[in-house]
């Protein structure tokens, strides 16, 4: 398991937080803003209601309400195909509502590439459910079997009969279905509810599998998108947090003076949670900027960078887990013809959003609404409401489009910030950091060694494997921020960090007949309010653990003379896997060789392939890369890229395409060039100068990709799969042009500099 | 100290009251003018996501004083062109399903119809110089090159 959600917090565990909150602050004697007036959010609605997901208008169009939200990933669309195709309507006719807790039930958000996997799988069910109870009603209002009704484009009729017709608005336009379902009683990611209905097979499908474009695309062209950065309310102020200039740092004391001179600036100061206000957004930024703070001058909490990795390896294990066991290890590894053994290093990685978060509250008595970029709004909406000592109910989270989300990034403490100013202030308060927030304080993906050992028999055959991860967890914070000590906020205010434990191991399905898996976690560097506190960043911990493990195979290929695809067939047999992997290697044209055996000595670039094949949650993905690395300036350029993907039923072949791409630009970004870099008392990367990403200019020429569908195999994940295999093809390739092995990410141009001459 | 100041956006002036002249013209186009764009993504000119067009001239809002716009003709992306008279670019960026997040369009769109006025036909090689430095997080690199190459191979 390499992306489980960790335990449902349950809406108990949310009251009793707020409460150990209050009890905090009190103690602490800050916290003497009363709540503000206003009206108590609607309650949500419940999965065990038909109504709750869909609803049939009066001209008959029809609106699913979807507890997951789309950014920009095409979700939306893919789900309205479901529904689509089990109401037999065109799917123009669907409109998708997401993440409105006040109108969708908590489907766990944007997730793990669970959209489509889980999240439409449940709208799938509610929707041929929603078409056999008109269906039904159709036959009752017409005195017909309903077996014997065909629909088409929402209109239920007998066929060859042309009065015996009723459409979808005819039958229940506007009114409420009133149906009871199914469902087993999980909010988030896991839920699943269903009526009688069976849906349609595979075979059945017309507009699941079709092209159909994204819904998203021309307000965003047309600058008609609205973003969460847009709301604006009545009466509105513009807020900016003053974030601690070095890691653990607290105001002690603060001038409200200093920013006397700007018109409407008023300070909001608990404990160390420091911001200001003002009803002009330039002057909420410079009274951040000109507000006079004295902080306190902690312990730096951080060891130096260059000795992060041997920080990790000498530091306590935390937790230990185990994931896969089979044979005995050690026994067959003393057998082994030859042991091979490699470590291989990841930095933090930062999510360094497009913009920094931004969240607008409106914190009233007795309720609030917050508009979130977050991607699961509803555990922002616990959040807010268990940091401001209210039930959740009475809070209403609104998801508005975001500037860009792969995880838990900024936007869960930018709700949370917004809705204490706001409560402080008695106004609606809009947030947005500044850049230096967005890349230095968003939570990080953590950085990790993994130590790989492998006992290869007489004909290099892989006869032992033991796989080792020793990392920060990727949940110091959980990947929601439903709970305040899973905030900045929380953090600053007195809860101190309640760290998480999780990691991964790789997801493959090599034959190994013995083999160990596991991971062990570290403390965290910094026990509260850390700029390097870590939590889930598109494909937790994938590109790491599958940099590594893909590296060490093509290692062990180089090392027994063999060609790296065939080196994996070999220990291949599930026949999803090989065909994923035959049909990368295919369609690149992959020439049968061990890996740098043919390299270019002497030409101003040196050039390779590699290849890197996962898994990730039922999804089977391998990448060929094509590098050509400068021999002056050690840069390198993934110039071509071909992807075989199976995740199963494809939903949307074209939406899936976009979404792999995506993947493999910034999969290869963080390979070249991403690394959060830090003094022991702060993060130094701070903007996009400070912390490179993937330029125009190094775009790789092509990504081909080949979609493999199985109709007959329920869609599994697609939005970060094709994240995991980007580093280890890209390194692989590196070797092959090079001979160099790099075990550490990312390739810049002074690494490679280092090593290869 | 308050200073007016007429902006001309998008076919229509505005004046607006401004205490601080060195205020960034973004703050005057999102939060005096009210306008949805364009974004504010670094405040540094090192991103694009705020950028207009100054009489014709990619520039960066979130680096550019208020003062400095006075005379100019100020045009966003929703200036440039509508789904009714869309700018050739939006049409091929909304054919190619460009955006995810799509907060970064404005540099992307802004910067290449400058690039395409001066150079109607930019080579690939151009085209990535010209916008060299943009900055996409959710990495639709390519859809961006095919939807300008697209432009550029126009007539
Ligand atoms: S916001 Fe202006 S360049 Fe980034
Ligand atoms: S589409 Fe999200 S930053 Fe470009």
């Amino acid at each position: 398991m390499v992306h489980s959600q960790p335990s449902q917090v349950s809406r108990r565990d949310v009251l009793k937080g707020a409460a150990t909150l209050v009890v905090t602050l009190g103690m602490a004697g800050e916290l003497s803003v009363a709540l503000a007036a206003g009206p108590a959010a609607r309650p949500a609605p419940t999965a065990d209601q038909l109504d709750s997901w869909i609803a049939v208008h009066a001209d008959g169009n029809v609106t699913a309400f979807f507890g997951k939200i789309d950014g920009g990933q095409g979700l939306d669309v893919a789900v309205a195909q479901m529904v689509a195709e089990e109401l037999d309507l065109a799917v123009a006719r669907v409109q998708v509502v997401m993440g409105d807790t006040a109108r969708t039930v908590n489907q766990g958000g944007a997730s793990g590439s669970t959209g489509v996997q889980k999240g439409g799988v449940t709208l799938r069910n509610v929707a041929a459910e929603a078409r056999r109870v008109l269906v039904e009603l159709a036959g009752l209002r017409m005195g017909v079997p309903p077996e014997q009704l065909t629909v088409s484009d929402g209109v239920v009729g007998l066929p060859g009969d042309a009065v015996k017709r009723l459409s979808y608005g005819q039958i229940l336009g506007n009114h409420p279905f009133d149906r009871q379902l199914d469902w087993n009683g999980k909010l988030g990611n896991d839920l699943v509810a269903k009526g009688k209905a069976v849906p349609k097979r595979p075979d059945q499908y017309q507009v699941v599998g079709q092209p159909v474009p994204r819904r998203d695309v021309a307000a965003k062209v047309f600058a008609r998108a609205e973003y969460v950065t847009d709301v604006k309310l009545p009466g509105m102020l513009h807020g900016r947090m003053i974030r601690p200039p070095a890691a653990g740092a607290m105001p002690q004391a603060v001038d409200e003076s200093s920013i006397r001179a700007i018109k409407g600036a008023r300070l909001v100061w608990k404990n160390g949670f420091l911001g200001v206000v003002a009803p002009r957004e330039w002057d909420a930024i410079r009274a951040a900027q000109m507000l006079a703070v004295t902080w306190s001058t902690p312990q730096p909490p951080f060891p130096d960078q260059p000795s992060l990795y041997d920080h990790i390896r000498r530091a306590p294990v935390v937790k230990r887990q185990v994931e896969a066991e089979k044979g005995n290890v050690e026994a067959a590894m003393a057998g082994a013809a030859r042991v091979i053994e490699a470590e291989y290093e990841w930095p933090f990685q930062s999510h360094a959003s497009m913009g920094p978060a931004c969240a607008v509250a409106d914190v009233r008595e007795g309720g609030a609404t917050v508009w979130t970029g977050s991607q699961k709004p509803h555990y922002a909406r616990d959040g807010v409401a268990a940091i401001l000592g209210l039930p959740p109910e009475k809070v209403h989270g609104i998801w508005v489009l975001g500037p860009g989300s792969y995880g838990r990034n900024d936007a869960g403490d930018a709700a949370i910030d917004a809705a204490l100013l706001s409560q402080a202030v008695g106004r609606p308060v809009r947030l947005q950091g500044m850049r230096h927030e967005g890349h230095a304080w968003d939570p990080k993906g953590p950085a990790s060694v993994h130590r790989i050992r492998a006992g290869l028999d007489q004909q290099g055959k892989i006869v032992s494997y033991r796989f080792e991860s020793k990392g920060l967890s990727r949940i110091d914070i959980n990947s929601h921020e439903s709970h305040p000590s899973d905030s900045l906020a929380g953090h600053l205010m007195g809860l101190p960090l309640q760290p998480h434990q999780g990691f991964g191991v790789p997801q493959e399905a090599y034959d190994f007949p013995n083999r160990l898996m596991a991971w062990e976690t570290i403390p965290p560097l910094l026990d509260r309010a850390s700029p390097l506190r870590t939590s889930h960043l598109r494909d937790p911990v994938g590109p790491q653990i599958h940099f590594a493990a893909e590296s060490f195979i093509d290692e062990l290929a180089a090392a027994t003379g063999s060609d790296a695809v065939e080196f994996r067939l070999r220990h291949l047999s599930a026949p999803r896997d090989v065909a994923v992997v035959k049909a990368a290697a295919e369609r690149a044209g992959w020439q049968t060789r061990p890996s740098a055996s043919r390299r270019d000595e002497h030409g101003e670039t040196a050039a390779g392939r590699g290849i890197a094949y996962v898994r990730r949650s039922g999804t089977i993905v391998a990448v060929v890369a094509e590098v050509e690395v400068d021999r002056q300036s050690g840069k390198v350029w993934a110039k071509r890229f071909v992807v075989a993907h199976d995740c199963g039923l494809i939903i949307n072949p074209d939406g899936l395409r976009l979404a792999i791409e995506g993947n493999i630009v910034q999969g290869t970004s963080r390979a070249l060039w991403e690394q959060v870099n830090f003094q022991p008392d702060r993060v130094t990367s701070v903007d996009w100068d400070t912390y490179p990403i993937l330029d125009i200019s190094e775009t790789p020429q092509t990504v081909d990709i080949v979609l493999i569908n199985r109709p007959e195999i329920a869609p599994s994940g697609a939005g970060e799969p094709s994240m995991r295999p980007v580093a280890a093809a890209i390194g692989n390739a590196i070797f092959d042009a090079t001979g160099v092995r790099l075990r550490r990410v990312p390739f810049t141009p002074q690494q490679i500099k280092a090593v290869w001459a | 100290m308050t200073e007016r100041i007429v902006l001309h956006v998008d076919g229509k002036s505005h004046a607006i009251a401004v205490d601080d002249p060195e205020m960034p013209l973004l703050y005057a186009l999102r939060d005096h003018l009210g306008l949805a764009n364009p974004h504010f993504g670094c405040g540094l000119g090192q991103c694009g996501a705020c950028t207009v067009h100054l009489d014709g001239v990619a520039v960066r809002s979130c680096s550019t004083p208020v003062s400095a716009a006075r005379h100019a003709r100020i045009t966003t992306l929703a200036g440039l062109g509508t789904p009714e008279h869309p700018h050739p670019l939006q049409t091929a960026f909304a054919e190619e399903q460009v955006p995810q997040c799509g907060y970064c369009i404005n540099g992307w769109i802004m910067t290449a119809a400058a690039l395409l006025k001066e150079t109607p036909h930019p080579s690939e090689a151009e085209i990535k110089e010209g916008l060299s430095g943009l900055k996409c997080r959710c990495g639709t690199h390519l859809a961006i090159l095919r939807a300008i190459k697209r432009v550029a191979q126009q007539a």
